[in-house]
């Protein structure tokens, strides 16, 4: 037999790949099967959201935090708030406080109903993501309800929340609960002991604890290694410290304990909604901070009140100033820890806003986790560090 | 965490106070400003000394102040799981100056680099894979300067004739307008927009 020389093969995955999770162009480069090296492609969904931040006033930048990871939208805009209300230190009333865990939680949930059941897709499974994108309908109506949209919600603003429920939204929430817990089962009877599913997870791009914290990991990939790091637990803020609520944390840090945890956490999530909407029953009183330069007047006082009037317009055009300063805010997103480091120069639009975003760690270590895999197991890897393009690509 | 604040400062400053230019605490947060030359080596102290233990780097990006005489500012953010501490470092550069890169102390560094290059033209020194990540393929520029335009410099659209994306410079239908928001009555210039007119009516007048 003649000596060829043996080349290795040149893959490109995506970036119209389904199990690219949106617009990934992946480079492989392939020894027989096995990923020799990987080089992802990113930013074709750039949409140079820090510079558009940097041109508009604080309330206009609010709407572009959703657009980030447009899985669970609402979560974006709490790290943008929180950054702003450090600035202007704002005191959220404490109804505005549950309302956005509420929120948040619910955008946990979404996140992982999305996550779970995709990743189930992409490695052979199709029940799954037809079970949960059944639930994810629900609970966009009740993002629907409170802020008027199912997905870009543009529902928080600093000091609190745009404007109180509804009537009768809570007892739905409520109403939500139960059943859903049920259904987080039927997703585990299909998935959890599957043969298939197993053989395609378990032992698959296991990380250890340092090379998690040294990749710059966050949220589940962090807690997948083993450590119970929490930023609703570690560091919380709004008013995660009274609630009551566990961080799973993964023994084995491969794709099949990250998938256990995430169902573990739409639990504990379901948990904080029935605490959450159990403290709404009781605490009556002001959604948002009132007065001061961010408070928005009233609807009823614009229309009859030459003050409000001026203050509406002057507040929708010209803003309001943020005083000079940096700060960096972050909050555990679904994803991981979603951070924003805002500059201001004391006018009303943001000198710089950084936003760090979870996935972008998570992507750049695909190469460190993918080396040495098969090429099917790349979209398991995929699945699991949870990337959403929206928020990677900015 | 202010007084872990006030510790965590002191101890830095006197460790490695040679290195350090100002550490200011300010919103609860600590910053330490220290000497371009010098970053790598307080990030390795900060990952490795056990009062500290910053073992994971959240994120590296650029700051762009053209007025100043090293118009870049490159911040670090470090977190600490084990202290519960964040710290925020910094250091000053301009557009051929590079920065250590400190992809050996900490991979994630990797792409956070990248993107700082590619945002704002920051170099860094000895980074394995200093490429464009977040721009188009060819991209000419780096957009988040802040004498980068909002609306770029060209623009795509798909030719029919030539079966390709083309690439033109930009064309806006009417002038791109940046309202400072301004309050005449506050500052400004003092000089609105319409003024000059004013004085030319009054000029014909006579």
């Amino acid at each position: 037999m003649s000596e060829n020389e043996i080349r290795n093969f040149m893959l490109n995955f995506g970036p119209q790949h389904p199990s690219a999770h949106g617009v990934l162009r992946l480079v492989l480069e392939l020894d027989g099967e096995l990923v020799e090296r990987a080089d992802p492609h990113i930013g074709l969904l750039h949409r140079g959201t820090e510079k558009l931040i940097e041109h508009k006033t604080y309330m206009q930048a609010v709407p572009y935090f959703d657009r980030l990871d447009y899985v669970a939208p609402m979560n974006q805009e709490h790290a943008f708030c929180l950054a702003a209300e450090k600035l202007l230190e704002l005191e959220v009333p404490r109804r505005g406080q549950i309302i956005r865990v509420l929120y948040c939680e619910i955008g946990r949930i979404l996140n992982h109903l999305l996550n779970v059941t995709s990743m189930a897709l992409d490695i052979g499974a199709l029940t799954p993501p037809l079970w949960g994108f059944e639930e994810r309908e629900k609970l966009m109506i009740f993002y629907e309800r409170a802020s008027g949209a199912r997905l870009h919600a543009n529902y928080f603003r600093f000091g609190g929340v745009h404007q109180d429920l509804p009537d009768k939204l809570v007892e739905d929430i409520i109403a939500f609960c139960a059943p859903f817990l049920k259904v987080c089962d039927d997703i585990e009877t299909l998935l959890t002991n599957n043969r298939i599913f197993k053989q395609r997870n378990v032992d698959i791009s296991v990380v250890s604890l340092d090379d998690a914290l040294a990749h710059g990991f966050s949220g589940v990939m962090l807690r997948g290694a083993g450590a119970p790091w929490d930023l609703r637990k570690s560091q919380p803020y709004e008013c995660y410290a009274e609630l009551d609520f566990d961080v799973p944390v993964g023994k084995n840090s491969d794709c099949y304990d990250r998938y256990l945890i995430r169902m573990e956490e739409m639990r504990q999530s379901t948990k904080i909604i029935l605490q959450c909407c159990e403290l709404l029953g009781t605490e009556k009183g002001p959604v948002s901070a009132v007065g001061g330069r961010t408070a928005m007047p009233s609807r009823r006082d614009m229309k009859q009140n030459m003050e409000s009037l001026i203050n509406h317009f002057k507040m929708h055009t010209e803003g309001f100033k943020v005083p000079a300063g940096e700060v960096y805010a972050a909050v555990e997103a679904p994803k991981g820890e979603f951070g924003v480091y805002l500059v201001s120069d004391g006018s009303n639009k943001p000198y710089r806003c950084k936003i760090r975003a979870p996935g972008y760690a998570h992507l750049a270590a695909m190469e460190f986790l993918s080396k040495g895999h098969m090429l099917a197991d790349v979209a398991a890897i995929i699945g699991t560090l949870d990337v959403v393009f929206g928020e990677i690509d900015r | 965490m202010p007084e872990t604040n006030n510790e965590l400062a002191i101890y830095l400053n006197d460790s490695m106070g040679v290195h350090i230019v100002e550490s200011r605490i300010a919103f609860g947060e600590l910053t330490l400003l220290v000497k371009r030359d010098s970053v790598l080596e307080i990030l390795k102290f900060l990952r490795d000394d056990p009062r500290t233990l910053f073992s994971c780097l959240i994120d590296v990006c650029g700051v762009d102040y053209p007025g100043r005489a090293e118009r870049f500012e490159v911040v670090y953010h470090l977190l600490s799981p084990t202290q519960n501490e964040r710290i925020r470092i910094k250091v000053t550069t301009d557009e051929t100056t590079p920065v250590g890169s400190c992809v050996d102390l900490f991979p994630a560094a990797n792409w956070f680099e990248r993107e700082a290059y590619d945002m704002y033209g920051i170099l860094f020194d000895k980074h394995p894979d200093l490429r464009r990540i977040l721009t188009d393929y060819g991209f000419v520029g780096h957009p988040l300067r802040k004498d980068f335009p909002l609306t770029g410099y060209v623009e795509v659209r798909y030719d029919d004739e030539l079966k390709r994306v083309v690439y033109e410079p930009v064309k806006l239908a009417q002038a791109f307008r940046r309202f400072d928001d301004v309050s005449p009555w506050e500052g400004g210039s003092g000089v609105l927009p319409g003024d000059e007119k004013a004085s030319i009516d009054e000029d014909a007048d006579r």
